[in-house]
């Protein structure tokens, strides 16, 4: 029965989304391009102002400072950003024919999601590479050791693999590809309402309390620590749950939308 | 399944969404080996037949068992046995033809050298070697087809569903495509397949099943169905609407078109009956006539009473 062929039929559908991801090039692109703008943006135009007003250095930081402050924030938003693609790319092959067929087929059903999920995990490592190679030309040094650049990747793996579930139900869930590429904007404007881009305590309250406690903050003040070699504290376990949490209902929810019986 | 099941058994199947009948009491056996064609227009339920037997959608009401699973019950037993080529293409575009039958083969669960031996018969079986490393998004209409129906053969299933399978095809792919459909019978496949065409099922079917309005309102040989439906028609086409409409009234059964001054008289097939419809010609008036034989019209308006125009609803997509 299909159960015993999960695997197999997931790696076949991960193969598939791969040569999806290599055919169509563009996408790919566009998704990287946006978060190495933000990059260029907030360095060099707020960069100097924003520097400093960083917090822990005598007499503020400069240009420098906020480069290393911003990256984890920009990292985040590189996931969240090929997350969005991930649920325009769902929602495109839910219209294209050959989802009718493998549903005829006795396959793992559930395949056809994991491929997409695993195929984008891969795509965000690409997206994450390339940022960070291009954080580290503008001038980004670190002083974290390998265990801490080792955590920095699974955290980000785990982000990758919860915000892809999340946006696969949304795929699935979009009447239209235009849909699909609008509701997971919010993912993409969250981080600016974090601690991201400037300490949340400089924040008005209500807006302050709404930033200390949405699930971006934790993931980006872990990785902040972990990437600069500080010390990880609570908010690490914060992290982990709050993307074992997206992660599950993302799940439950994409499989129920995609193993209903179709509606018409 | 043994030699004596069927390879499909329904009885009073029913579909319904709302208060919109689709299948309104279904009965059909299909043997093991042989080819049952579902003849009927756009709207008849043809497609609902196929998905509910595919396992794809719920049946109402009625007793369904495809190659001796039930449907309700044991859909992954159907999923396994069959395989399905439906009305729109199910190739992935931005795939080549290998890759698409790879992609099959694996899903399959075919081994690495039985995959990679079954991609190069199906190529070559549906002419598809020189294609073989484009984009299927290429590929013309009739190859689309090949290379879909291929998809659904390379896992060798016994019985195959084939929702209009020559929609759209010119006629030179059509005959293609009955070919291959031809050589799956040979090795004792049994085929299921819906069509518009009287002439495939034909072609290609032992029985034919007529469905209006979800009911089959007749069954048999295509020879029992044609005797039901004697002489197609004759069709003549006038000079002027004078002519016409003087023919038209010595002809009370036959159907005018205004337009193309065409006047289309049911004939019996007989040469007495023909005579008949030339005897009150004018040679000067006429331009043209045809003498066809008998069509999906012919044969719904004998069975049915009703032409084929005008379907209640949209046919069901997959």
């Amino acid at each position: 029965m299909s159960t015993t062929y999960t695997v197999r039929d997931s790696a076949t559908m991960l193969r598939r989304n791969l040569l999806h991801i290599r055919r169509y090039p563009s996408l790919s692109i566009m998704l990287v391009a946006q978060p190495i703008v933000f990059l260029l943006v907030f360095v060099y135009v707020f960069g100097g102002t924003l520097g400093a007003g960083l917090p822990g250095q005598e007499g503020g930081g400069d240009r420098g400072d906020y480069l290393v402050f911003i990256t984890p924030g920009i990292l985040i938003m590189t996931v969240a950003s090929v997350a969005l693609g991930t649920a325009i790319s769902t929602a495109t092959d839910m219209t294209t024919g050959i989802i009718a067929r493998f549903r005829t087929m006795d396959i793992a059903r559930v395949s056809v999601l994991t491929g997409h999920v695993l195929g984008a995990v891969i795509r965000t490592g690409f997206a994450v590479v390339i940022v960070t190679a291009f954080a580290f030309l503008l001038g980004f040094r670190s002083d974290a050791g390998p265990l801490g650049w080792l955590g920095a990747i699974g955290l980000l793996i785990l982000i990758a693999f919860s915000l892809t579930w999340l946006t696969v139900g949304m795929g699935l869930a979009a009447d239209s590809v235009e849909t699909a590429s609008n509701t997971p904007l919010f993912l993409v404007i969250l981080p600016f309402i974090s601690s991201a881009f400037v300490p949340t305590d400089a924040m008005p309250a209500g807006l302050r309390q709404f930033a200390e406690h949405q699930p971006f903050t934790p993931m980006i003040d872990t990785l902040r620590a972990l990437v600069t070699g500080a010390a990880t504290d609570s908010d690490l376990w914060l992290a982990i749950g709050w993307c074992a949490l997206i992660a599950l209902l993302g799940y439950l929810w994409s499989r129920r939308l995609f193993l209903r019986v179709p509606a018409r | 399944m043994t030699a004596t099941n069927p390879a499909i058994e329904v009885s009073g199947l029913t579909k319904s969404y709302g208060d919109h009948t689709v299948l309104d009491g279904v009965d059909l056996t299909v043997p093991e080996g042989t080819v049952y064609a579902l003849l009927g227009p756009n709207g008849a339920g043809k497609t609902t037949v196929v998905n509910i037997l595919s396992a794809l959608l719920t049946p109402g009401d009625g007793e369904i068992r495809v190659a001796g699973f039930d449907v309700r019950r044991e859909p992954a037993g159907v999923r396994a046995a069959i395989g399905v080529t439906g009305q729109f293409s199910a190739i992935d575009e931005l795939l080549t033809g290998r890759e698409n039958l790879r992609l099959m083969a694996d899903l399959a669960h075919l081994d690495r050298v039985t995959a990679t031996a079954a991609v190069t018969v199906m190529l070559e079986r549906f002419d598809l070697v020189d294609a073989a490393d484009r984009r299927a998004q290429t590929y013309s209409g009739g190859m689309k087809r090949r290379l879909d129906l291929a998809m659904t053969l390379i896992a060798r299933p016994r019985l195959i569903f084939l929702d209009e399978p020559t929609a759209g095809l010119d006629p030179r792919s059509r005959r293609d495509l009955w070919a291959i459909v031809r050589e799956q019978v040979a090795d004792g496949v049994t085929v299921l397949l819906t069509t518009q065409y009287l002439e495939e099922a034909d072609q290609l079917a032992d029985r034919i099943g007529v469905l209006d309005s979800g009911r089959l309102v007749a069954e048999g040989t295509a020879a029992e169905l044609k005797r039901r439906v004697p002489g197609g028609h004759v069709s003549v086409q006038f000079t002027d609407a004078a002519g016409l409409a003087a023919a038209a009234a010595a002809h009370p059964e036959a159907t005018t078109d205004a337009e193309a001054l065409t006047l289309r008289v049911p004939g019996d097939g007989s040469i007495a009956g023909l005579r008949r419809v030339l005897d009150g010609l004018d040679d000067d008036g006429v331009a043209g006539l045809t003498v066809e034989s008998p069509d999906l019209d012919d044969v719904f308006l004998a069975l049915t009473g009703h032409a084929t125009e005008a379907p209640a609803a949209e046919e069901i997509p997959a």
